[in-house]
């Protein structure tokens, strides 16, 4: 299953290299997750496309400051999910959102919550690279640009500052005010990942953001997440089951809709509770 | 039992080609047609400023004419002896203050001889077309000039700059420093007039503009004599000009615009004459109801109509098209907005010449009037047609294009980079000023080429909103506020329409139409490249946004 390939080996002595990390806070288990702080819950979400229902009830706390994992075959709604979390499918017409998903406590579809305000706390990377057709230097600036902000200084800064965090710093630092599109793909999409960090989230959501990249790019992200994990709680939509288990200290698994198992990874890797969830780690569908 | 492969045959192979033929056919008519309508336009147009050689014609029946070749044609159902048809030749033989005419037609077979005479002189001046003949004396102040003709010829050379000097500075008093004054006048009257109507008693703003009036009469009567003096000292200047018959014609120098005797022109020559009379035509102001000299007026016309025509429909249409592809909620009312405003684009344009007519020109400009120039109505300022009115006129006429490039440049925009907006915490205002806009800036200016290319061309919808025959003014002058938006101006394609259908001369002036033609292709042209290189700096700019 967990077959040794190029970027499993980069992570492995990533982990290594983290040991004293991993130390102090054990891979959470399944009794164990209560104990994290919760950064957000899902109670019995249902999500509606009109008449037909892709998120069938799904209950779920997200642990702070732990990578998230989402995985499932095709079509099983990980990503109508994901951008529940930060109301991202408010412009979807006909899409309508039950039950109660709450941020740090907070409801965040209570109309009197400033949906500019959620997102600004919940960055998000996306399946496809899509920076701005502008200069690497606005892309990263944009999310405080929008928001107001005009010092030179405190743009510069953090612009530097989310590059360096994203990896980026070092490839990109002489060419600012080039085209972000000029990047390859896997730049791109680390350049998306420093936008969406530069405004400071609470949450960081990627919604299968490797499946457009080469292995080497691939690594190059998990690395990066690895970092950011500190500083961020992540929640990473992934159809790679390799991936899930390189990256996360807790998985979910999602059917058809449905969450068939939601625990920490090593567990839910090594002894599924459900035969659907083995059946799908173990290859047999999906 | 096998099946055997049938050989494709020669027709077979034929019916195959059919298709490239009939399509390669299909844009080879188009291309010819354009080619042709080109070649066409400027073979006419261009050789029509080259100085042609004055012929001079005796006929069997002793008259003789001196003019130039114009055209020659068969005279129809008329045969020689060999069963050629006979030809009659068209010739221009100018002078119409003393013939009456400008061409004449001259049957082939009459012509006893035909001759360059040496030393014809072709004259334009300023009033009765052009002059052929010889120059028989020069006289001025210091003394006459007659006799060898090389002698009189080259002392109306060595005159003629003086006399369009003196041509200039009384035409700049004239027109410049008499219309300064008229226009203070008229402002100081105005002023006065709105004292009446306000019905104050402000006796003291009165007469103070009152005394203004008397400054400027007592400074135009300084003038005045200055002109008269003027006038007097270049009365002095004259050239006695002869025809082929004898007859003379006294006339000014001042008033004559060029001469040279075009059977004596080196090549070089007929390239600088050639040159001169092209200089005119782009940079000077038209003469003779519009049939000779400059067309600068139509030329700055046609471009700030434009101009002003794209800063009205570019915003209008851009919005408009936010509106319908970002905010409007798709449903079958958008749709039928959509399907309206594409029809619009096939209105008649005179339809909307009739609307803005009645719209801006009386309703709009008619309340202007009424709210901010009574005191000079029942005189029109905004409420007659003006280039202002022309130019949102034909912005409503090219907006259907503006709204659907953009729409399309909108939908081209990839929906990866407004959901990143989105996330990054931006409104969506901020999605679409910041990202989405700037994505179909493209686009944008492609439906602007496009409106600009279409606005220029019009003439119907101006004929009735501001384009006159012969504007005295620009619409942009030193005289404040510079930018005079009521004021009719002149435009290129009506004077197309004008010198070649409404002309007193019309054989005359048939080549100014071709050249009009010319200028205004290029100026339609010059645009739209100014336009397409903006477009794609920016393209440059957005490479690989469709990623």
């Amino acid at each position: 299953m967990m077959a040794s390939n190029g970027p499993m080996l980069a992570v492995g002595k990533l982990v290594v290299g983290m040991g004293r990390k991993a130390d102090e806070t054990p891979p959470p288990q399944a009794g164990k997750l209560a104990k994290d702080a919760t950064a957000m819950t899902l109670q019995d979400v249902h999500v509606w496309y009109g008449p037909s229902r892709a998120i069938k009830g799904v209950t779920m706390a997200i642990p702070e400051h732990r990578v998230t994992a989402l995985i499932g075959p095709s079509g099983c709604g990980k990503s109508t999910l994901i951008r529940c979390l930060n109301r991202l499918n408010d412009l979807i017409e006909g899409l309508r959102v039950e039950g109660r998903i709450s941020l740090h406590g907070e409801d965040i579809n209570d109309p009197r919550l400033d949906v500019i305000t959620l997102r600004k706390r919940i960055g998000m990377v996306f399946q496809k690279s899509n920076p701005f057709p502008k200069s690497i230097y606005e892309n990263v600036a944009y999310g405080l640009r929008v928001d107001g902000e005009h010092r030179r200084e405190v743009l510069d800064q953090v612009v530097e500052e989310s590059l360096k965090r994203a990896a980026l710093w070092d490839e990109v630092k002489d060419r600012l005010r080039a085209n972000a599109l000029g990047l390859s793909g896997g730049q791109q999409q680390r350049l998306c990942i420093a936008r969406a960090i530069a405004t400071e989230p609470e949450v960081l959501l990627l919604d299968e953001p490797c499946s457009a990249l080469d292995p080497i790019a691939t690594g190059k992200i998990e690395e990066l997440l690895y970092a950011l994990k500190d500083a961020y709680t992540i929640i990473i939509v992934t159809h790679n089951m390799q991936q899930a288990a390189r990256v996360s200290d807790v998985t979910g698994f999602l059917l058809m809709g449905e969450l068939i198992e939601f625990d920490a990874t090593e567990k839910l890797f090594t002894t599924p509770h459900d035969p659907r969830t083995e059946a799908y780690i173990t290859g047999r569908f999906g | 039992m096998t099946r055997t492969r049938r050989p494709r045959g020669r027709l077979q192979f034929l019916l195959d080609q059919l298709p490239v033929w009939m399509t390669g056919i299909t844009f080879g008519v188009a291309l010819l047609m354009i080619v042709g309508l080109l070649s066409l336009i400027l073979a006419k147009g261009l050789g029509t400023f080259w100085p042609a050689p004055l012929e001079e014609v005796r006929l069997k029946d002793g008259s003789r004419y001196l003019g130039l070749v114009h055209r020659t044609e068969a005279i129809p159902h008329q045969f020689a002896a060999d069963g050629r048809p006979l030809q009659r030749t068209f010739f221009r033989i100018g002078n119409r203050d003393l013939y009456g005419v400008d061409f004449v037609w001259v049957d082939d077979a009459q012509i006893d001889s035909q001759n360059r005479l040496r030393n014809a002189v072709a004259v334009e001046r300023l009033e009765w077309g052009p002059f052929y003949g010889t120059v028989a004396q020069v006289k001025t102040p210091s003394g006459v000039i007659g006799g060898a003709a090389d002698s009189v010829w080259l002392a109306l050379r060595h005159e003629l700059p003086g006399g369009r000097k003196r041509f200039q500075a009384i035409r700049h008093i004239e027109k410049k420093v008499i219309g300064d004054i008229n226009f203070a006048m008229e402002e100081h009257r105005l002023a006065i007039k709105r004292l009446g109507l306000s019905r104050a008693a402000q006796s003291a703003e009165r007469t103070q503009h009152e005394r203004a009036i008397a400054d400027l009469e007592a400074r135009y009567a300084g003038i005045a004599e200055e002109l008269e003096r003027k006038r007097t000292d270049d009365r002095a200047y004259r050239v006695v000009l002869a025809e082929i018959g004898g007859r003379t014609k006294e006339l000014p120098i001042s008033s004559l615009v060029r001469v040279h005797r075009p059977n004596q022109l080196s090549w070089a020559g007929c390239v600088g004459v050639y040159l001169d009379r092209l200089r005119e035509f782009i940079f000077e102001q038209p003469r003779e109801a519009n049939s000779e000299g400059g067309v600068a007026p139509a030329i700055f016309g046609t471009v700030m109509m434009t101009l002003l025509m794209t800063l009205a429909v570019v915003p209008l249409g851009v919005l408009a098209a936010l509106y319908l592809h970002e905010y409007a909620k798709q449903g079958w009312l958008v749709s039928i907005v959509r399907i309206a405003v594409n029809n619009l684009a096939g209105v008649p344009s005179i339809v909307f010449g009739v609307f803005g007519l009645g719209f801006f020109c009386y309703l709009i400009g008619g309340t202007i009037d009424q709210l901010f120039f009574p005191e000079r109505l029942p005189t029109p300022t905004f409420g007659g047609g003006g280039i202002l009115w022309a130019s949102l006129t034909l912005s409503l006429l090219t907006v259907p294009v503006v709204i659907v490039a953009t729409e399309e440049a909108l939908a081209a925009v990839p929906n990866g980079i407004r959901a990143a907006s989105l996330a990054c915490g931006a409104t969506k205002f901020q999605t679409i000023w910041r990202v989405v806009l700037p994505a179909a800036v493209p686009g944008i200016l492609t439906g602007t080429i496009l409106a600009m290319a279409r606005g220029a061309g019009e003439v119907a919808p101006l004929m009735i909103t501001g384009v006159v025959k012969l504007a005295p003014d620009l619409p942009l002058d030193h005289l404040a506020p510079f930018l005079h938006l009521e004021r009719r101006f002149m435009h290129l394609g009506f004077h197309i329409y004008d010198v070649g259908f409404q002309s007193p001369n019309v054989e005359a002036s048939k080549a100014m139409v071709y050249m009009t033609t010319i200028l205004l292709l290029g100026v339609v042209v010059c645009l739209n490249l100014t336009a397409m290189q903006v477009r794609g700096r920016l393209r440059e700019q957005f490479r690989g946004a469709e990623v």
